[in-house]
């Protein structure tokens, strides 16, 4: 059953997550597209007592298309770089209207920002690290898609190395995107905030359970979530493989599963055996253009990111490629 | 469909409905459609956790399998919303849903 | 309109525009003030902190990292039910520009003052309109103010003129940097309980609450964004009559009033000059002069700026047969690179206003303008009753 851990809900199984949906249907994201999963969730967790701000980008435009909404919590966005000041401005009214009295003193009303890499990693940045220096009440949670994908599969500081956008095509002398990919929780774990931590809609309970505690440390200070969102659209897969090929990010060791609570480095998804990074590669079109020795290029860097988190864990968390 | 005029809109463009996504019927969008086998269904939540669109519906239903197995609940599709992704029969750790052609009449 | 009338019962204190401008926001107990320092605005946002150091303020004060970031906090805040202020000049008015559309846009009754500053290139910290210029098509309500006690007048009318729900606009103060937001003047500063009793808090009615979730700032497509702008474009209309109310309040409440334009020395004025902020101030101690010299030159002194007084500015001009317009931006190849006399020609051929216009563009970065310059200018808005210049002069460049 679900564990009350301070105010906020823990599961150790999907049955412990409540019924109802905030996040409800109607809405115009891509079939197969994860973010609505991620989105459930996330409302799920919050709970009601939730005030979303929404950076633009896929979510909040297909989501918010005039008339229609989809949303049951209060939502805002008003530009693309601003999620950060945004949630900043909302937050610290909720406190000074506390304090004289105008909305009652033990009302909850979380802050939560919504952003993907495009308004959060490159145009949001500053906003998001203002926010995180000022130490205000918010969880962000990143949905992180590699790419500005609503404007149509562009480059982002997210995209990681080869792969194909519209703005790093793959061609005789670009080769995909040829930089790798911001480390964009580790930044925001420099600003040493009470909670970071990387997810994936893959391991729901992991996610969950991080959403939750995201929303706990808001007492102390902010907290962020880097959530990966597996892009039908702009990774090119069959719409059906969302999950399939976020689990494999995971099972690889692209994407490693970890958080930093209070300073504390957790893998909290151990991989013993890591699967070859051809086989999350092979799923998606983005990456078709790959010669083998450009697959090993990609191995070896996973290599060297996966090195260096063991390092940070103190131990072999993440093992070697088994084939 | 009658459009409102600039005095029957809430200020600013502020839906004050939220919720009212509910007219806006994705069903339309597939080409796809799950079917979920009752017999084969273990209830294990899989489905309803992946679909992005809210369109796996967990009810009260009791069911017993032919094997006398016996649930509480069980799942069905809402063909108003599912866009056919499939990601729900990807998942399904049983294999209990086939994702076959609409029809078109 | 007569100029402000003198108060007897409360005594000034000395405060430059900048302190006046925030004992304002204090007196209006603003909750959240998120700004981001720029001169010659600085001293706003000091004084403000001071008074939230002190407990004389109860506000949250938000340290943004940029003015792009202080607006949208100061949006967001305001949208969900505090009174925002936020201040800023130049640079930062141009880094947040993007923002003022959206702050219209989303209707939030934010008071913001601008304590006007040159745009770079060249960077120049000296004042001129261009930034608030920059600014005017951007759906806020512009007041343009010549003394400190008429920016502290007009901050707290300001609230009074947003938060009305036919009006739900943001609304911008602007005053001359340096030269306005540095020297000191008299100051009759009220109690927050008269400020509070003139001007209660009417949140924005839409404000986000859990306990009644609402969609603020969805995507709108063609077949209704038009509609949303259009709103705006009605609560402007109603907003001259509704300023003008505010201000006929206030000089009930406090003694002190301005109209939304003023015409000073225009009884028997053949000719007018159109002048705001410290022009305005200036050329009202050096009129005299020109009058004894026999030029019956009036100043109109524009206050409220967006919307345009256009009835006010048609009777003030029906009789005169020069009008001469001060602008301190440039218009870069506009037909006057003037931005007001660009307005103001539209205004005449509309009303078929009989004057001749002359478009004077001065103090530019502020190059310093002498009463003996005003005077000259004075001279040549008389002149131009029988003789028509064409092009806008650019007073005082060197060639």
């Amino acid at each position: 059953m679900a564990q009350q851990a301070g105010k906020s809900l823990r599961i150790k199984s999907l049955f412990d997550l409540p019924r109802e949906e905030l996040f409800i249907s109607g809405h115009g994201l891509c079939a197969g597209c994860t973010a609505g999963t991620i989105m459930r969730m996330l409302t799920k967790v919050a709970g009601k007592d939730t005030i979303i701000v929404n950076a633009t980008g896929c979510v909040e435009v297909a989501t918010t298309r005039y008339p229609y909404s989809n949303w049951l919590v209060p939502w805002f966005h008003s530009a693309f770089e601003n999620a950060g000041a945004s949630a900043s401005g909302i937050a610290r009214t909720i406190e000074v209207l506390k304090r004289k009295g105008v909305i009652p003193k033990d009302k909850q009303a979380k802050v939560v920002v919504v952003a993907g890499d495009g308004g959060t990693v490159d145009i949001g940045l500053q906003s998001l690290s203002g926010m995180l220096e000022r130490r205000d009440p918010v969880m962000y949670v990143l949905y992180d898609n590699e790419a500005y994908m609503n404007t149509g599969i562009q480059r982002s500081g997210a995209t990681p190395f080869h792969a194909w956008t519209t703005t790093t095509p793959a061609g005789k002398v670009w080769r995909g995107e040829w930089r790798t990919k911001k480390d964009i929780a580790m930044i925001v774990a420099a600003h040493r905030i009470p909670y970071v931590a990387t997810a994936n809609p893959a391991y729901p309970q992991d996610m969950v359970n991080k959403f939750a505690r995201g929303l706990e440390v808001l007492d102390e200070g902010p907290s962020f979530i880097h959530v990966l969102m597996a892009c039908t659209t702009g990774w090119r897969f069959d719409p059906a493989l969302g999950i399939t090929i976020s689990r494999l990010a995971t099972e690889t060791g692209v994407f490693p599963l970890y958080e930093i609570d209070h300073g504390n480095f957790r893998v909290t998804f151990p991989v013993a055996k890591r699967k070859p990074v051809s086989e999350y590669l092979k799923l998606q079109g983005r990456f078709a253009h790959l010669t083998p020795a450009e697959i090993e290029e990609i191995q070896k860097l996973v290599n060297e990111r996966v090195a260096e988190i063991n390092k940070l864990a103190g131990k072999e968390v993440i093992g070697p490629v088994v084939k | 469909m009658k459009l409102p005029g600039w005095k029957e809109m809430a200020i600013g463009g502020v839906i004050t409905n939220p919720g009212n996504s509910l007219e806006y019927k994705t069903g339309d969008w597939k080409v796809l459609m799950p079917v979920i086998n009752q017999e084969k269904c273990i209830r294990c939540r899989i489905c309803w956790y992946v679909c992005p669109d809210s369109a796996i519906l967990e009810l009260d239903k009791p069911y017993t399998t032919k094997a006398k197995r016996v649930y509480k609940i069980s799942y069905d599709v809402n063909y108003d919303f599912c866009k056919g992704c499939g990601m729900c029969a990807q998942e399904c750790p049983v294999k209990a849903i086939d994702m076959v052609p609409v029809e078109v009449s | 309109m007569e100029a402000a009338q003198e108060v007897k019962s409360k005594r000034p204190i000395p405060l430059s525009t900048n302190y006046a401008v925030a004992h304002a926001a204090k007196d209006l107990d603003v909750d959240v003030v998120a700004a981001y320092p720029i001169t010659p605005q600085t001293t706003v946002v000091e004084k403000l902190s001071e008074f939230v150091a002190n407990g004389e303020l109860d506000a949250e004060f938000i340290h943004v990292e940029s003015e792009h970031s202080a607006l949208s906090a100061t949006l967001a805040a305001s949208l969900t039910g505090a009174r925002a202020f936020t201040a800023t000049a130049s640079q930062g008015l141009a880094l947040m520009h993007e923002m003022l559309h959206v702050a219209s846009g989303l209707r939030a009754p934010i008071v913001m003052s601008v304590a006007m500053r040159a745009l770079s290139a060249p960077i120049s910290i000296w004042n001129d309109q261009t930034d608030l210029f920059n600014a005017r098509d951007t759906g806020w309500i512009i007041y343009f103010v010549h003394t400190a006690q008429e920016a502290y007048d007009t901050v707290i009318q300001a609230y009074r003129l947003a938060e009305d729900r036919g009006v739900m606009l943001p609304v911008m103060v602007g005053y001359d940097g340096y030269v306005m937001s540095h020297t000191t003047e008299p100051v009759v500063v009220e109690d927050r309980a008269s400020v509070l009793k003139f001007a209660p808090k009417r949140p924005y009615p839409y404000r986000l609450d859990p306990d009644k979730p609402v969609t603020i700032g969805p995507i709108v497509p063609p077949e209704y964004y038009y509609e949303l702008k259009y709103q705006q474009v009605k609560a402007m209309e109603g907003v001259p009559e509704k300023a003008e109310d505010v201000d006929r309040e206030f000089q009930k409440a406090f003694g002190r009033g301005y109209g939304i334009m003023e015409c000073y020395m225009c009884e028997g004025a053949d000719a007018l000059i159109v002048a705001n902020a410290s022009y305005a101030a200036t050329l009202k101690s050096v009129l005299p002069d020109a009058w004894r010299e026999g030029l019956k030159v009036g100043l109109l002194r524009l206050r409220l700026y967006r919307p345009f007084p256009a009835k006010h500015f048609v009777n003030y001009t029906s009789n005169v047969k020069s009008v001469l317009v001060i602008d301190r931006a440039i218009s870069y190849g506009a037909p006057y690179q003037g931005p007001l006399a660009n307005e103001i020609a539209g205004l005449k051929v509309r009303e078929d206003l009989g004057f001749n216009l002359t478009s004077v563009v001065a103090g530019i970065g502020q190059r310093a303008m002498e009463p003996e310059d005003f005077l000259a200018l004075a001279r040549l808005a008389w002149e131009a009753r029988t003789r028509k210049y064409p092009e806008t002069i650019f007073y005082g460049v060197r060639e």
